[in-house]
């Protein structure tokens, strides 16, 4: 027998979007119940590690403007970004950096007691709100302890949820594995909240911490949601070689240049498509760029595992000014990397950091699914495009997280009714299920090999760099992958914290994303903004304007295409 | 990078099968370089996938790898493994309930972290048309580092009060519930000093400091509970000048 809950809303993760999708549900409704179930609690979840800041149009600015915060995004998005979602986003991003103003959030501050802004790569001008180096941490803090002043959010922290409960086309609830028994839960909901984040661990190398495991995204997709625009999957051009660890953009945007072998401040001597922007270009110009100096020979090499890395040098900013405004840069560089960035230059390579494509939802986080929403990196509302922005991540889990909050509320007090028997079934089937992968003793594949073959096969096939043939091979691997996994043998037959059963799980969801990733890349014989082909180097307009959409099939996935919503700016060159 | 040899003696406890928690003994090779969180990762994929433990960012920020090192409280991706001789003894961290092996209870904490009321309380909401509230760097600097805590526990490990009072409200949540206090933003510090006034309040503490030593994020917590008592001190002589007054 399974557990059986019902709320209202169930949200499904408690990193910025969730949260902020429970406090809207909250705010929107006196009445309305909601579950936020995540399989860490919240103050663990993922948008901590967020450093630079959050992007918003400062209210009163005389030198920006809504309409250039938008066409920032649009063109840093390679004109993929939806045009309306754009809009939408920049006129409320100034309204809920706001409330996170009022709910706590310790900003930066000019002496004149205004919130402190600073230059983020691709932005026109200084419009990243910031709490040092720190944005992700105090917002994802500031958030969590706002929710508790509602009784009305009740928490399932620690609970895994392995599926979502559908039928006739309406989603009822999820079935969760409550890691402390290992007893499945139903909880019942009428709207249900997908805020789990992104893959980032189908990759080696990667910022992201060990829970992003894309559990959402697979999710969704298994019930028959797209996923939209897997293939733009953004490398961060400043991670610690051999351990990943981001170095924010922050430390660009307060005067750090990227240096070379030779010496040589690379983005200014040579044309890398992005101007006089130089370090602050944006992320997927950059990227490639250090990875073009690397091949050119002009690279720095350690001897060992860590491979050819760049500098980045933050020296001539002064203590003073790194000690209070990227202070986690000097605790992280110090600790993980052995330097001191006040008197050495950081060792920094591109790093898989962020995916711009997720679960397809409209502008209200609705999945074709009645009753089924996403909201944050899990999504893809098409915000990010091709290429997303620095600094307008966080303010997109507040933005649409508020914003599939309110719809999901709509939504539950609607009076649509369900039945609650088939989605019962559904939750006894999964615990059916979970028991089966708990026990089960099969042929000789370890979850760390497959693992560990799998972040091979991406980064060797979904670096910055791709080819048709790399990619191809990856679609096939993964397919293989998929196969090898059901041979998979667990030894840990404990139900109190079985980790071996949850990891095995996560590894499963991560195959279904690089499934995604790999299927849509393979499909795009053009380059755009973090897509990029040394055999399509161009953009192609003409044929690949379009979101891609891969679908699961349980004999391989099914690929699709739908069109972008332009209507202000026209596609033109990317050029900075 | 050079692999160095070390000794690992992990507790381990499954309630399903033991009565009390045991040992268990790897003997692994690590990069030199590696943290102690590291080594168990490594356990955990090539030797036992059996051990549980928390953890996820991996770079001191998430708060879920805390665990007693060498019978001292550390956050182990912060925590080099070249820290120690060729033993290293990993136990959960003390004074908490253990779940699993390493997995230690958090339920009793996150009560006390709600106790403290640690939001914004206003006499009138603020319309967000107004904008943000105006804060000079020096108000912010009043509260900033009580804002940092991580919640990795470190210091409920460490603290001799929490071990022989179970109900003391402790240091990251006290340091929260202070930071609030000190935050130009909020109105809510009297009722909060109530809670701080009343049995397991700041008045548990015994100033021993530990807290603050151990502490990852230099959060000073001791610190945050000696003003706290100050404050409280100044309230309760403010109320009784008011009263008096008042007659």
């Amino acid at each position: 027998m399974v557990d059986v809950v019902r709320h209202d809303v169930v949200i499904v993760g408690g990193g910025g979007a969730g949260l902020r999708a429970a406090i809207a549900a909250c705010e929107a409704d006196p009445t309305i119940s909601v579950a936020l179930v995540s399989k860490v609690y919240p103050m663990r979840s993922h948008t901590v590690s967020a450093e630079g800041g959050a992007a918003a149009v400062p209210p009163g600015s005389k030198d920006d403007s809504l309409e250039k915060h938008a066409f920032d995004t649009v063109k840093g998005s390679d004109f993929l970004g939806d045009q309306d979602v754009i809009q939408y986003f920049v006129q409320e991003a100034p309204k809920e950096l706001t409330l996170l103003d009022h709910w706590g959030c310790p900003w930066s501050r000019n002496p004149d007691g205004s919130v402190s802004t600073r230059p983020f790569g691709g932005m026109q001008t200084p419009r990243t709100w910031y709490a040092s180096d720190k944005i992700g941490f105090h917002m994802l803090h500031t958030l969590f302890q706002t929710s508790m002043k509602y009784d009305r959010i009740v928490r399932y922290d620690e609970h895994f949820v392995t599926k979502l409960l559908v039928d006739g086309g309406k989603c009822g609830g999820v079935a969760a594995l409550d890691m402390r028994t290992g007893k499945v839960k139903a909880v019942l909901g009428r709207a249900v909240i997908l805020t789990t984040g992104g893959a980032g661990k189908v990759w080696p190398f990667t910022t992201n911490g060990n829970i992003k495991t894309g559990d959402g995204m697979s999710a969704a997709y298994r019930e028959g949601v797209a996923l939209k625009d897997m293939e733009f999957v953004q490398y961060h051009p400043t991670g610690l070689p051999g351990t990943g660890i981001l170095i924010t953009e922050a430390s660009r945007g307060e005067g750090g240049y990227l240096i070379n072998s030779e010496g040589e401040r690379f983005l200014t001597t040579r044309d890398y498509g992005v101007g006089t922007k130089a370090e602050l270009g944006p992320r997927d110009m950059i990227s490639r760029a250090i990875i073009l100096e690397i091949e050119a020979g002009r690279g720095i090499d350690v001897p060992g595992k860590l491979g050819k890395y760049a500098h980045l040098d933050l020296r001539h900013i002064g203590k003073e000014k790194l000690e209070t405004r990227l202070p986690f840069v000097l605790e992280l560089s110090r600790t993980y990397a052995g330097v001191d960035p006040v008197t050495q230059p950081i060792p920094i390579r591109p790093v898989l950091h962020y995916m711009m494509g997720g679960v397809d939802v409209n502008i209200d986080g609705e999945t074709i699914i009645g009753g089924l929403y996403a909201a944050g990196e899990t999504a893809c509302v098409s915000l990010n495009g091709a290429n997303r922005l620095g600094s307008n991540s966080l303010t997109e889990c507040l933005v649409f997280g508020a914003r599939s909050g309110c719809h999901a509320v709509a939504r539950a007090k609607g009076g649509m009714s369900q039945s609650d028997a088939p989605l019962l079934e559904q939750a006894k089937g999964e615990s059916a299920r979970l028991e089966a992968l708990r026990a089960r003793k099969r042929g000789g594949e370890t979850l760390s090999g497959i693992r560990q073959d799998m972040n091979t096969a991406m980064e060797t096939g979904l670096g910055v760099y791709r080819e048709q043939a790399p990619m191809d091979k990856a679609v096939r691997d993964i397919a293989e992958l998929k196969r090898r996994f059901e041979q998979v043998s667990l030894s840990d037959t404990s139900t109190v914290f079985n980790t071996e059963l949850t990891t095995a799980l996560e590894l499963s969801n991560l195959l279904d994303c690089a499934e995604a990733v790999s299927t849509a890349a393979a499909q795009r014989k053009e380059s755009r903004g973090a897509h990029a082909r040394r055999d399509f180097p161009k953009r192609n307009d003409q044929e690949f304007l379009h979101h891609s959409l891969v679908y699961y099939g349980a004999n391989g996935p099914r690929f699709a295409t739908k069109p972008v919503t332009l209507g202000v700016w026209v596609p033109e060159e990317r050029k900075y | 990078m050079a692999q160095v040899k070390k000794t690992l003696i992990v507790t381990r406890f499954d309630p399903d099968k033991d009565q009390t928690p045991r040992t268990q003994k790897y003997e692994i090779s690590v990069e030199a370089d590696a943290k102690v969180l590291d080594a168990l990762n490594h356990i955990k994929d090539h030797v036992d996938p059996t051990l549980s433990h928390r953890w996820s960012c991996r770079m001191a920020v998430c708060g879920s790898c805390g665990m007693n090192v060498n019978g001292k409280p550390k956050l182990t991706c912060k925590d080099a493994v070249s820290n120690y001789g060729d033993v290293i003894e990993v136990a959960p961290l003390a004074n908490f309930p253990v779940i699993k092996d390493l997995i230690i209870d958090l339920e009793g904490f996150m009560d006390k972290f709600k106790a403290v009321k640690p939001w914004i309380m206003v006499a009138k909401e603020r319309a967000v048309e107004a904008g943000p509230v105006k804060q000079s760097p020096d108000e912010l600097a009043d509260f900033k580092q009580f804002s940092m805590c991580i919640n990795c526990m470190l210091c409920y490990s460490a603290c001799p009060v929490v071990s022989n009072e179970p109900d003391f409200l402790g240091p990251a949540a006290i340091a929260l519930g202070h930071r609030y206090n000190q935050d130009t933003r909020d109105e809510g510090a009297g009722e909060r000093n109530e809670i701080f006034r009343q049995d397991g309040g700041v008045f548990s503490c015994s100033y021993a400091n530990e807290c603050s030593e151990v502490c990852p994020k230099h959060v000073d917590p001791s610190a945050a509970i000696q003003q706290a008592k100050l404050n409280n001190v100044l309230d309760w002589a403010k109320s009784f000048v008011v009263q008096r007054g008042g007659k």
